[in-house]
């Protein structure tokens, strides 16, 4: 089944980062899944936390160039949910079989591991970063993650021109590559 | 120095800030520097890695908002308590004609409940008639049987008033008399006995709980009786039993029979019993006998809102009471209660014929 023209709209907003189509998308699932978590040894936190990975999953995929969504919406959200948390009662020894396997699903296996290597990823450059200390982190953060000009961060950092700024951005960012691959490296 | 520059070049070439010219010489660079190649590529992927952790934060905030953003619009809920005013009003709003519906429905219960609570609940004290004569009956009585008055003139002083009347019996042959204590309201007393021989007495003692009242004949004209044929049962009369009592609704003793068909009295009061027998005011004070002749209560109250249900108290209350006064008042150490009954295996009209001497007419006043 094709995803509607409605639902490639909102997929289209939701890789673009759109607020109104991240809202419209989390309204419609969030509900479904939370009965989901609450009806098989969930918490509220629990059914919070899944639902956000699965909409980080749907994010990435509807990222990717290559992204054909070949269900609906909450298809496939309820089944990436329902991976996860059936993963995460059988790591938390919780794991009972009360899940019914009568809901409809789609494969999902692979893009979970992407996004489970993404995720590791993702859990690398934070830990280099906060283990960088101040102001390393919020000068790089400026820089690269929000993307303001070393003219702006030299002021609001109080460096008296854009050069020493720039060079200690430099030794920032030598140690924050340092303390990213060698994670990395052993991720590998 | 060299450092930085070269990785703020590598930058400029990342992110295609190069004009041909510089990227021409770059590439050329990067081609014959296998260092400078690898570090490219290098910085490259590690760029990625951070447009990929930006790009991940901003995500997760942007999905952290919708949440909070829902669940104050009440679109989601955690189960928490509702707070915010929009999500009430919302409610509202979703639930108007539900409610409308829930609280016309709950207010149509609530009036049923209170009819049905209102309908089956214990009828109060009100609804109890004591059986007293007031006043106004013994008037009528007076009028109608205006003969029978006047002999009995001589006893009450000419300016008493008259405040109510009842039923008496001997529970000692020396003149010590039972009745109710709400017969004996006024301060004195006389007794008219089943022949019209009036007698004075005195207010004893009046138990108002337990509504007793003990009259002492104090009367020259009185001989004191050799025994009573009847004696007071200190056990309590079974349920179903058979009873019957003598009394003065009118001015004449009357006979009148039903059978014990509660073990408590009105609302469970556990000092007297129920019986279903037409009683009409006057019997107040009145003995309850049981088929042997024993008297096991003194008929006291009726329920106004039921046809036939009379209360009596429990004969040994009678003991109870006299039992405390002998310890108290020297007065009563004298005082005998009858405990045999000699009425046993007659008919009933010789039990009756028997008992009429001893049952009284008590009228009370107050002496002015």
């Amino acid at each position: 089944m094709k995803a509607d023209t409605n639902e490639q709209l909102l997929l289209k907003g939701l890789a673009s980062n759109d607020s109104r189509a991240i809202e419209t998308i989390y309204k419609d699932n969030f509900n479904m899944v939370q009965a989901f978590i609450l009806n098989n040894n969930g918490s509220y936190d629990d059914a919070r936390d899944i639902f956000q990975e699965a909409m980080i999953t749907l994010y990435e995929k509807a990222q990717s160039e290559s992204f054909v969504l070949t269900c609906q919406i909450k298809t496939y959200v309820y089944s990436v949910c329902r991976r996860l948390w059936l993963k995460r009662l059988q790591q938390t020894g919780r794991y009972s079989n009360t899940l019914d396997n009568l809901d409809e699903t789609v494969p999902v296996e692979e893009d979970l591991e992407i996004h489970e290597k993404r995720n590791a990823e993702f859990a690398i450059m934070d830990r280099a970063l906060n283990s960088l200390g101040e102001p390393c982190k919020s000068l790089l953060e400026a820089f690269y993650l929000q993307k303001q000009d070393m003219q702006r961060i030299a002021a609001a950092f109080g460096y008296t021109n854009a050069d020493n700024a720039k060079n200690q951005k430099y030794k920032c960012l030598m140690r924050l590559k340092k303390l990213f691959f060698a994670q990395y490296n052993i991720g590998e | 120095m060299e450092d930085i520059l070269l990785l703020e070049t590598i930058e400029k070439y990342l992110s295609g800030q190069m004009s041909a010219e510089e990227k021409r010489w770059f590439e050329d660079l990067r081609k014959k520097t296998p260092e400078i190649d690898q570090m490219v590529v290098e910085h490259n992927m590690f760029l990625h890695q951070m447009d990929f952790y930006a790009d991940r934060t901003a995500l997760k905030h942007t999905l952290q908002h919708a949440h909070q953003q829902l669940l104050n619009r009440g679109d989601i809920n955690e189960g928490g308590t509702v707070s915010a005013k929009g999500r009430v009003i919302q409610l509202w709003n979703k639930y108007r004609r539900v409610t409308a519906i829930a609280a016309s429905v709950g207010g149509g219960i609530a009036l049923l409940i209170s009819g049905l609570v209102a309908y089956f609940s214990p009828v109060n004290h009100s609804q109890i008639q004591q059986l007293s004569r007031d006043i106004a009956v013994i008037k009528r009585n007076q009028q109608y049987q205006g003969n029978l008055i006047n002999e009995v003139k001589g006893k009450i002083p000419a300016d008493a008033k008259m405040v109510g009347g009842g039923t008496g019996f001997l529970i000692d042959p020396k003149g010590y008399l039972v009745t109710n204590a709400h017969v004996v309201r006024g301060t004195s007393a006389v007794v008219v006995n089943s022949k019209g021989d009036e007698f004075k007495a005195v207010i004893a003692y009046t138990d108002a709980e337990k509504d007793i009242a003990i009259l002492k004949i104090d009367d020259a004209d009185f001989k004191a009786f050799r025994a009573l044929p009847y004696g007071i049962r200190k056990q309590t009369a079974d349920l179903g039993e058979e009873i019957f009592t003598l009394g003065y609704p009118r001015n004449e003793i009357s006979y009148n029979l039903g059978y014990l068909s509660a073990r408590t009295g009105f609302n469970g009061d556990s000092v007297s019993f129920q019986l279903q027998m037409s009683a009409n005011p006057g019997s107040s004070g009145a003995p309850v006998l049981n088929k042997n002749g024993e008297v096991v209560g003194i008929l006291s109250t009726r329920q106004a809102t039921a046809e036939g249900v009379a209360f009596a108290v429990k004969s040994k209350n009678i003991y109870q009471l006299i039992d405390a006064l002998k310890k108290d008042d020297t007065a009563f150490q004298k005082v005998k209660v009858a405990t045999h009954s000699s009425l046993k295996g007659m008919n009933r009209t010789n039990q009756v014929k028997e008992m009429e001497d001893y049952v009284f007419l008590v009228k009370a006043f107050n002496k002015n």
